[in-house]
């Protein structure tokens, strides 16, 4: 059995060079914008200079990161605040970060199934990105897909982050606002403690507060709340909001909180710490990331390091400074 | 776990981490068409094959499905409609491709299609039509042909 499929070779499109894509991301080009997050995806060398000058661009938007475990109701949110800040004029971004399989590298995106009506009427810009590996809650592109959308204009830009458990709170040193999602009945805890999120949100939202389970899990958290001091050095009092994305009760309320928050950063002098921790999580990740793709690429030098601590002729450590080609007393 | 055929990228843009990204594929179910079952089978086909796959849900228009087309900046939408509808709904579907400046993308049917009328969506711009009874591999090769094809954009 064959598919049908008659050869058409004159109709494609060439390769058209990232340089050339820069100045229609910055007048918002959905196509160019759109391009230039796949380039950024697959980490093109071609790309480099052209996200350098889009970096250049970035710094306008309110980076929003919302958290929760898979299930809360995180996608079904996003598409009400989409709806909510585009009432007000704004012109939202969404990236929207789903796992890739371990086993083929491949990945189903499901987020957008509940935000395509919202992204449609709204004209918002919505970008599904696989983890490829990742770890953390988000990919390693994620923010680099934000700055695209930075300099294209795009304010706030929404990060859906792969459904957290343990050590997955990347988001925290990503975004301006975080906003942790829990879900009513999703077990006797609140999940946000479970997965060690709760100190992280500057906004904690309580999904489906139209089902009757809702007002307990937002009272226990409340309660949970006034436990512990919020984050070190701020006086901002986290608020813990009931929504209903389903029936849009309470979104504009949320919708208005992180705009506060927003409103508080950059009152408070606080946005300028947040960037720089940003800023810092951004070198190290990258850092780290490049060394690893440097390990990789050189596989023939790793083997022989790999063999050598194997064979107990070498330690960890000492194969490790070689590989980055440092002196012994590095560790010292 | 990816493809590896194809990677003619043109001039100066090597890959420096990434350079078989997976392909992605939009899966879409157009019109007022409520079977699911095949478009969720071939996601799965699809993401086992290493490739990432967006799905958009039931009842989408053709402009809808091309919009989100070109933000998910896929290489291929792949439709599955087992309605009757094709024939208006691919010629809408390639409309909306040209009048987006998307038609780099490639468009692959699926579903309930008479083979009388593969000729009529061929002209509508439909690059592949996959049989009902097309074994997985099949789908993926089709795919994946058709990149290779074409080189990486
Ligand atoms: C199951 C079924 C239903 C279920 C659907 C459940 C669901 N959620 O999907 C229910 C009972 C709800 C249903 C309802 C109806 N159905 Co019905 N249904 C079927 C049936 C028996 C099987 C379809 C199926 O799920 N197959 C299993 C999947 C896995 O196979 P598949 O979809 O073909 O997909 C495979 C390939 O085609 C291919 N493929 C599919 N899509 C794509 C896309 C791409 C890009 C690629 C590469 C490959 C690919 O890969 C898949 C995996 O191998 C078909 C009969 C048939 N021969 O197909 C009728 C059929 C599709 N139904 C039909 C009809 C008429 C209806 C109703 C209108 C009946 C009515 N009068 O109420 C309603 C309409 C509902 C609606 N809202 O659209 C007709 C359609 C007639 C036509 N096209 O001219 C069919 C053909 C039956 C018939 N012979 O008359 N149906
Ligand atoms: N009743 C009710 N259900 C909701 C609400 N928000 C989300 N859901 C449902 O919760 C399920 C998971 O939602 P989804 O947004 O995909 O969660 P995510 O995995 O956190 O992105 C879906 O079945 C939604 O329909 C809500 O406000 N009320
Ligand atoms: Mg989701």
């Amino acid at each position: 059995m064959t598919a049908f499929a008659p050869s058409r070779p004159a109709r494609r499109a060439a390769y058209v060079p990232s340089a050339e894509l820069v100045p229609d991301v910055l007048s918002g080009s959905v196509l160019a914008v759109a391009r230039m997050i796949s380039r950024a995806e697959s980490g093109y060398a071609e790309a480099s200079e052209a996200l350098a000058e889009i970096y250049r661009h970035t710094g306008k938007a309110h980076v929003v990161g919302i958290t929760g475990v898979p299930g809360a109701g995180k996608s079904t949110l996003v598409a009400a605040l989409i709806k909510a800040f585009a009432s007000d004029g704004h012109k939202v971004g969404v990236v929207a970060v789903d796992p890739s399989s371990p086993f083929s590298g491949g990945a189903i995106l499901g987020d957008r199934v509940r935000m395509s009506d919202a992204a449609q009427s709204c004209q918002a810009f919505v970008r599904s990105m696989a983890t490829r590996g990742h770890l953390g809650g988000l990919a390693r592109a994620t923010l680099q897909a934000v700055d695209v959308l930075d300099a294209a204009g795009y304010s706030p830009i929404i990060i859906e982050t792969v459904g957290v458990g343990q050590d997955e709170v990347e988001v925290v040193t990503a975004a301006h606002t975080i906003v942790v999602l829990s879900a009513p009945g999703l077990g006797d805890d609140i999940q946000a403690i479970k997965a060690g999120i709760l100190e992280i949100a500057d906004i904690h939202a309580v999904s489906k507060c139209d089902r009757s389970d809702a007002p307990a899990t937002v009272a226990a958290l409340r309660g949970m709340m006034t436990l512990g001091p919020g984050r070190p050095g701020s006086d901002w009092q986290t608020p813990v909001l009931p929504v209903s994305s389903v029936s849009g009760e309470r979104v504009s309320e949320l919708k208005d909180a992180i705009c506060r928050h927003w409103d508080h950063l950059r009152d408070s002098g606080e946005l300028h710490d947040r960037e720089r921790s940003i800023g810092r999580t951004r070198i190290f990740g990258t850092a780290r990331q490049l060394l690893q793709d440097k390990f990789k690429r050189d596989v023939a030098e790793l083997d022989t390091h790999v063999q050598a601590v194997v064979s107990r002729t070498m330690d960890p450590s000492v194969a490790a400074c070689l590989l980055l080609g440092w002196d012994n007393e590095v560790l010292a | 776990m990816t493809d590896s055929s194809s990677n003619s990228q043109g001039d100066g843009a090597r890959a420096r981490i990434d350079v078989n990204s997976p392909i992605r594929v939009l899966v879409a179910k157009l019109g007022l068409d409520g079977h699911d079952r095949g478009a969720k089978v071939v996601a799965r086909i699809l993401r086992d094959a290493g490739m990432e796959v967006v799905y958009t849900g039931l009842y989408k228009s053709p402009n809808d499905v091309v919009s989100a087309a070109v933000q998910e900046d896929v290489d291929v939408i792949g439709v599955s409609l087992l309605s009757g509808s094709h024939l208006p709904l691919f010629q809408e579907l390639g409309r909306c491709l040209r009048e987006k400046k998307a038609e780099h993308i490639f468009v692959v049917a699926g579903g309930v299609i008479p083979e009388h009328d593969y000729a009529a969506l061929s002209d509508s711009g439909v690059d592949a039509i996959v049989p009902q009874e097309a074994r997985s591999d099949l789908i993926v090769t089709t795919i994946r042909n058709l990149i290779a094809e074409r080189g990486r954009i």
